[in-house]
């Protein structure tokens, strides 16, 4: 890990100044993928992920499901742009699909803070997902502030985990 | 949940006598937030006034003796008969005073028990003995309706002298308020200060583990008796708001999986949204006289500030738009003006404005992050927030000034003050367990103490002194 981090920030140092604030505090890009058969749907005993459910969602996006922010911060960067064409993809080849960009903050802020913050990021999101063609009405927003971390340290990494917009679609 | 002032009923009393016409009454329904300046020590309208710790009553020694009664009688209070509810009602009286850390009272334990006839006559050779400063000696007597009635008398026991008295009828479940109305008479008498044990909590109790929390909305008195849930934790509890006369609570939940602001009816157990619209409202706060609420509100990913009629009814008035992030609100007690969050500059600062939204000038310039404002109900402080590096609660002036911390450690949290503005309560936060409790602390920082909750805790709002 602590290789990783070195690398990342020498990486950091190359590619300039735009690159280097994504890089400052992003969360890994690779996340450990959804542990399988938890949101499979098993048909006569065989798994299959029917297509267009939320669980070929989560396979499909492997990970690209989850933007992450700096700080205080709710712009879409590069990284998060990439997932977002990834999500706008699926959600126009699926058009009865709705769903919902969860924003969440880490715990190093008050708590109406961050439910404000939460909303701001859920809302960055989706307003991306519309520029790229999916309607606005499909996808609603919901800020959970810092009640629902998924990285449960109190250290840096785990708080860039916690700034985070996860869309989930409705099935 | 009365609780009747006796004052004006001596003649009820077979203890009456003379100096129950004599000396004014101390305990008067208090205003909901005092406006006037309390009385302070070197006040130049700095911080100076505020360090109530230094005042010479604190190393008063004052006996505490079990309250006597005329006939030991069983009771339809939790504490047994009147005889053991004497007892029970001084251990509350000495508790209130020794955890605040205010005085180091003794007793009763440990101390003689005046009879009866001693409580108006205490027999001062005794006291002297025992080096005690001041006395204080009360009683309990059982009415035919089963109510109860409550003395209490505070005496100098060098000037051989009754400072002051009160009395209180209650019903059987309210004993322990009449116990705090004693407390707040001898704190008062003592410090000059405003009075705020007989006053109530709300807050939200949390167990399970980080990623799973339960929260749910909880009450309790000032010192953490009488403790009850309000909601079962289905939906995630927030941040909770006593009215001022404490008939509702203002709180968000996530009661059909969208953050909105309800108001919940004590009396009824209803509860009702402050507004209809699709959009996410949180950090609800009431104004002084009750009348109005102040709410944050996310259109479009930018949050505002707006005020309704608690009445329910009325439109919204929209105070704040900038597109920042402004949260929360804390009217001054006055109701004139208005601080609250916002991260227009970029990054959270405090900032006031006018009730009707004008004049928003920022406030806060000491560096970090400054966010949660809260104005003290005697309107010479604003307890916040401040966020740099760790997250410690702090006060400064009004005008921005005087900053100082009170707390420090890794993560406190969205002070509330006390009735009296001499004490203020927040939630600490445990690095990597995430566990909650909620602490006090006095405006010294010195006293700082962890409240007695049956679960985690966080969210305090403390309510005002009740009538």
């Amino acid at each position: 890990m602590f290789g990783r981090s070195k690398f990342g920030a020498a990486a950091c140092l190359v590619a300039g100044s735009l690159a280097m604030s994504a890089c400052a505090s992003k969360a890994p890009k690779q996340l450990p993928p959804e542990p399988s058969g938890v949101a499979t749907q098993t048909d006569d005993g065989a798994n299959r992920i029917i297509p267009g459910s939320q669980a070929d969602f989560v396979q499909q996006m492997a990970g690209q499901d989850t933007i992450y922010f700096d700080t205080d911060k709710y712009n879409i960067d590069s990284v998060d742009a990439s997932a977002l064409q990834t999500q706008a993809q699926w959600l126009i080849k699926y058009p009865a699909k709705r769903a919902t960009v969860e924003g969440h903050a880490d715990e190093r802020g008050t708590r109406d803070y961050n439910l404000a913050l939460g909303e701001r990021r859920a809302n960055s999101a989706k307003n991306y997902l519309v520029s790229l063609g999916v309607d606005a009405s499909r996808v609603t927003t919901v800020s959970y502030g810092k009640e629902r971390p998924i990285a449960l340290g109190s250290d840096e990494e785990s708080w860039a985990k916690n700034r985070r917009a996860v869309t989930v679609t409705i099935d | 949940m009365t609780i009747r002032n006796l004052l004006l009923a001596a003649t009820a009393l077979a203890l009456a006598s003379p100096v129950w016409a004599q000396s004014a009454p101390t305990i008067t329904p208090q205003p909901v937030v005092p406006t006037a300046p309390a009385p302070t020590v070197d006040d130049d309208g700095g911080l100076s006034g505020t360090v109530s710790d230094e005042a010479a009553w604190q190393d008063l020694g004052i006996a505490i003796t079990a309250f006597a009664t005329d006939q030991d009688l069983p009771t339809q209070t939790n504490a047994g008969t009147t005889a053991s509810l004497g007892r029970a009602l001084s251990d509350v009286i000495s508790a209130d005073l020794r955890n605040n850390g205010l005085f180091k009272p003794s007793g009763p334990a440990g101390l003689p028990q005046p009879a009866y006839p001693q409580v108006q006559s205490p027999d001062y050779p005794v006291w002297s003995a025992r080096s005690a400063e001041m006395l204080v000696q009360g009683y309990v007597r059982q009415n035919t309706d089963g109510t109860l009635t409550i003395g209490c008398y505070l005496y100098d026991v060098q000037l051989k002298q009754q400072l002051v008295k009160g009395g209180w009828q209650v019903g059987p479940s309210d004993w322990r308020r009449a116990a705090h109305k004693c407390s707040d008479m001898v704190y008062s008498r003592l410090s000059g200060e405003s009075p705020f044990f007989d006053s109530k909590i709300a807050y939200i109790a949390e167990t399970g583990p980080k990623n799973r929390r339960m929260k749910r909305l909880a009450i309790m008195d000032s010192d953490g008796a009488n403790h009850r849930y309000l909601t079962s934790g289905q939906a995630t509890a927030l941040t909770p708001r006593y009215s001022p006369d404490y008939k509702q609570i203002l709180y968000l939940s996530y009661l059909n999986g969208n953050p909105r602001i309800y108001v919940y009816d004590l009396s009824t157990n209803q509860q009702r949204l402050i507004t209809e619209n699709r959009y996410p409202t949180f950090a609800p706060r009431w104004s002084p006289d009750g009348k109005t609420i102040l709410y944050s509100m996310a259109i479009a990913g930018n949050t505002d500030i707006y005020k309704i009629s608690a009445a329910g009814g009325g439109s919204a008035v929209k105070l704040t738009d900038s597109p920042g992030l402004d949260v929360g609100g804390s009217f001054s007690p006055d109701g004139s003006k208005i601080v609250f969050e916002s991260d227009r500059s970029g990054s959270q600062q405090v900032y006031v404005m006018n009730a009707d939204g004008s004049d928003q000038k920022r406030i806060s310039f000491f560096g970090g992050r400054a966010a949660t404002p809260e104005w003290s109900p005697r309107g010479d402080q604003i307890a916040f927030t401040h966020i740099a590096g760790n997250l410690r609660v702090g006060v400064m002036s009004p005008g921005g000034g005087s900053m100082r911390h009170l707390t420090d450690s890794w993560q406190d949290e969205a002070p509330t003050w006390a009735p009296n503005g001499r004490i203020i309560q927040f939630f600490r936060t445990e690095k990597n367990s995430g566990k909650a409790t909620i602490w006090q602390v006095d405006l010294t920082g010195r006293n700082e103490r962890k409240l007695p909750t049956p679960a985690d805790a966080s969210d305090p709002a403390w309510g005002p002194i009740q009538p």
